[in-house]
């Protein structure tokens, strides 16, 4: 294929010495090395890789970057609003940052509780100190966290009604936000592919049958019916099969249009040479699909799956935030948005609107991301 | 053309009959079944001893003993011959009675964002192709990602707030409360438009930003084909041109996804209504699904599907008469 951008004169001398080593380079460079090579041109689809790449490993080590854990009530810090780190007061500049100094008093006008902040006290933010014990990834025993404070608390991102950290729960919330966003990626993939390339190698009747079907799963509302899923979970679940059952709702709704894609790819593939050969050679037919026609289309198959993602994760987000999808003490993107759903939320803490930021961030990160690898999923295209 | 609204007509008819069996299966798919929760529902707090004997004879009552095909036929018939879409127990009427006028205001709320969405989305993005790559045109670009990364109940909640802080004002709800339960009359339909601005945006946001995208693409690919240069070669002005050739035909993938707007739209209807408090369907199937009162839900999703269907009806025909083409091919 490399050769269309070879002008005839050179496609009949060999390779010489004569010709330079970039262009050697290229000449003999793998598909996945020429669409890394085009990927790296694309700016704004790296900066999104690297954002989902930070979100993802916060997410993965979310003990140990967040200074408590989900679930630490402060009985002192009720909706405490996000705390900013300082490096200066009256004194003078420190390079440790520090948190100024906090007292609660009631206003004895109003009777609310308000909080005065004291820029003359330093609460110094150390760095790996030891604090509340937990498990990272689920194995290893530890207890250092990345920053922390000693006297007092430290929430940077504030607290919800119940004095948890939002900074700490917002990272667990990316974990499960973003893991089950890739199982039900990876759920629906496998489904498009049984369904859709059943459809797309043998065509005819049965091909007709399942693209009724899948019509019919895309013409009914995709949120009403993802409820409707998920409206059918038994109460007594507990939160890891309601996490699991989810990832399921998320694929068996997502499916359908990935079906499609690999149904008309594949119809246009199987008439080719090379998978005639292969069936004359006796190949069976998963076989033919999954050496021959596969990894004609994986690129453009990868960013299908990038591309649906983002709708991935505003699905949950959707689901739980109406308490449809996943429950408390699960925490996720949407379990947070819950304590933000009525206006006086806003109005006494909008801090609690802080996980949205991360959903619309992965969101945009996704998408830059599917765009930059779209252009890049085709590496021969510019040759033409 | 007869022909052809015939063929339409078939097809939407077998889509439905698909469509209602997969919501006869949700209906199908909450644990316990629906005697269980209708006596649950009946006689929990009075103290009252229900035995498995009584079960039996809510079931026999309601015809929950047949098997389910038998209850998915009685179901669908009497939708269909009867339009009586059954019992809604939480409310202890007919379903019918609960959904209701909340028929109508949900149309009036697909009608309005349907037509802000367009009013906004093909104008501009016939302008943002003719002044690609300017400042302009990466705006537009910037603010249609947005329009797909922002949750819309967050719009919901913010454009709620701004309206509260800012114009002191509430968007929530359909109707001022002197007009909640008076007769329709002029005075009520404005303040209903009036109120259906907001849920209109936040719904038509996501749309616009997709189908502005797409009015771009297609009028790019339109514009550079030898039709316009002729045109502009015989020194037509360019405002006609552009009327005369590609946005005539920019406007056809638009028209040709309206049911995937109104798709789009019922999608996220249940979540801003619940947010903004509009009485109407979406909110109604949130609340049902939550209550497990699956009557209702299923009418409700059987409904909304529907209509999407019936959009997409709808947007054939006009497809038909905005490109013959289209005809001559199908036929």
């Amino acid at each position: 294929m490399t050769t269309t951008n070879l002008s005839p004169q050179e496609e009949q001398s060999p390779v010489t010495q004569t010709e330079s080593k970039e262009a050697q380079r290229y000449y003999s460079a793998t598909q996945f090395q020429l669409i890394w090579w085009r990927f790296r041109k694309h700016r704004l689809g790296q900066a999104g890789a690297l954002i989902l790449l930070t979100m993802a490993l916060a997410g993965l080590f979310a003990e140990f970057f967040g200074p408590y854990s989900g679930i630490t009530r402060t009985s002192e810090a009720v909706l405490v609003a996000p705390q900013a780190p300082r490096f200066c007061n009256d004194d003078g500049c420190a390079l440790r940052p520090f948190l100024p100094g906090v007292t609660a008093e009631r206003n004895m006008e109003t009777l609310r509780m308000e909080t005065k902040i004291d820029l003359s006290v330093r609460r110094d933010i150390y760095f790996f100190i030891k604090g509340e014990e937990y498990k990272l990834l689920g194995i290893f025993k530890m207890n250092t966290h990345l920053f922390g404070i000693e006297e007092g608390s430290i929430h940077l991102f504030g607290t919800d009604s119940l004095g948890r950290d939002i900074f700490s729960r917002a990272l667990l919330a990316t974990r499960t936000s973003l893991s089950i966003g890739i199982f039900g990626v990876i759920i629906a993939f496998v489904l498009a592919l049984v369904i859709g390339g059943t459809a797309g190698y043998f065509g005819g009747g049965l091909d007709y049958g399942i693209q009724r079907l899948t019509e019919v799963v895309r013409v009914i509302p995709v949120i009403p019916l993802y409820m409707g899923l998920a409206a059918a979970f038994p109460k007594e679940w507990s939160s890891t099969q309601v996490y699991f059952a989810m990832t399921l709702v998320l694929a068996l709704v997502g499916w359908p249009t990935l079906a499609r894609r690999i149904r008309g790819k594949l119809l246009s593939l199987r008439g080719e040479d090379y998978v005639i050969a292969a069936r004359l050679s006796g190949a069976g037919p998963s076989r033919i699909i999954a050496r021959h026609l596969l990894p004609a289309f994986m690129s453009y198959i990868i960013v299908d799956l990038v591309i649906s993602f983002p709708f991935m994760l505003l699905s949950e987000t959707a689901l739980s935030f109406v308490g449809l999808g996943l429950r408390p003490p699960t925490v996720s993107w949407g379990v947070l948005l819950q304590d933000a759903q009525t206006v006086r939320a806003i109005e006494q803490a909008p801090w609690l609107f802080i996980p949205a930021l991360f959903v619309i961030i992965a969101v945009l990160s996704f998408t830059v991301l599917g765009d930059g690898l779209r252009d890049a999923a085709d590496p021969y295209q510019v040759s033409n | 053309m007869v022909k052809f609204l015939v063929q339409r007509t078939i097809g939407m008819i077998i889509t439905m009959f698909f469509v209602s069996m997969m919501v006869f299966a949700i209906m199908e798919l909450p644990p316990g079944d629906y005697a269980e929760r209708w006596a649950f529902r009946k006689f929990s707090g009075t103290g009252a001893q229900i035995t498995e004997a009584d079960l039996d004879n809510i079931r026999a009552n309601f015809g929950l003993d047949r098997p389910a095909p038998e209850r998915y036929f009685k179901w669908i018939s009497g939708i269909v011959l009867h339009g009586d879409f059954g019992e809604a127990f939480a409310f202890q009427t007919s379903v019918n009675n609960v959904i209701g006028q909340k028929i109508w205001l949900t149309l009036a709320i697909l009608f309005f964002t349907l037509v802000v969405t367009y009013l906004v989305s093909i104008p501009v993005g016939i302008y943002a192709a003719v002044r690609r790559n300017s400042i302009e045109d990466y705006a537009l670009t910037a603010f249609s990602y947005l329009g797909f990364a922002l949750p819309n109940f967050l719009l919901a909640l913010v454009l709620l707030y701004v309206s509260i802080t800012v114009f002191d004002s509430s968007v929530g709800g359909l109707f001022s409360p002197e007009y909640a339960d008076a007769p329709w009359s002029i005075d009520k339909a404005k303040d209903l438009l009036s109120h259906l601005v907001i849920p209109a945006i936040i719904l038509a946001w996501s749309a616009t930003a997709f189908q502005l995208q797409t009015v771009r693409a297609t009028m790019l690919d339109e514009l550079n084909t030898l039709s316009v240069t002729a045109a502009r070669a015989r020194g037509v002005p360019e405002w006609k041109l552009l009327l005369k050739y590609p946005a005539r035909l920019a406007i056809n993938p638009v028209v040709s996804t309206m049911s995937f707007d109104a798709n789009r739209i019922f999608s996220e209807l249940p979540i801003v209504a619940l947010v903004l408090g509009l009485p109407e369907l979406g909110e109604l199937l949130l609340k049902s699904y939550l209550d497990l009162d699956m009557f209702v839900a299923g009418a409700i999703l059987l409904i909304l599907t529907f209509m999407i269907v019936f959009m997409n009806f709808l947007s054939d025909i006009f497809l038909a008469i905005l490109d013959p083409r289209v005809k001559l091919i199908e036929g």
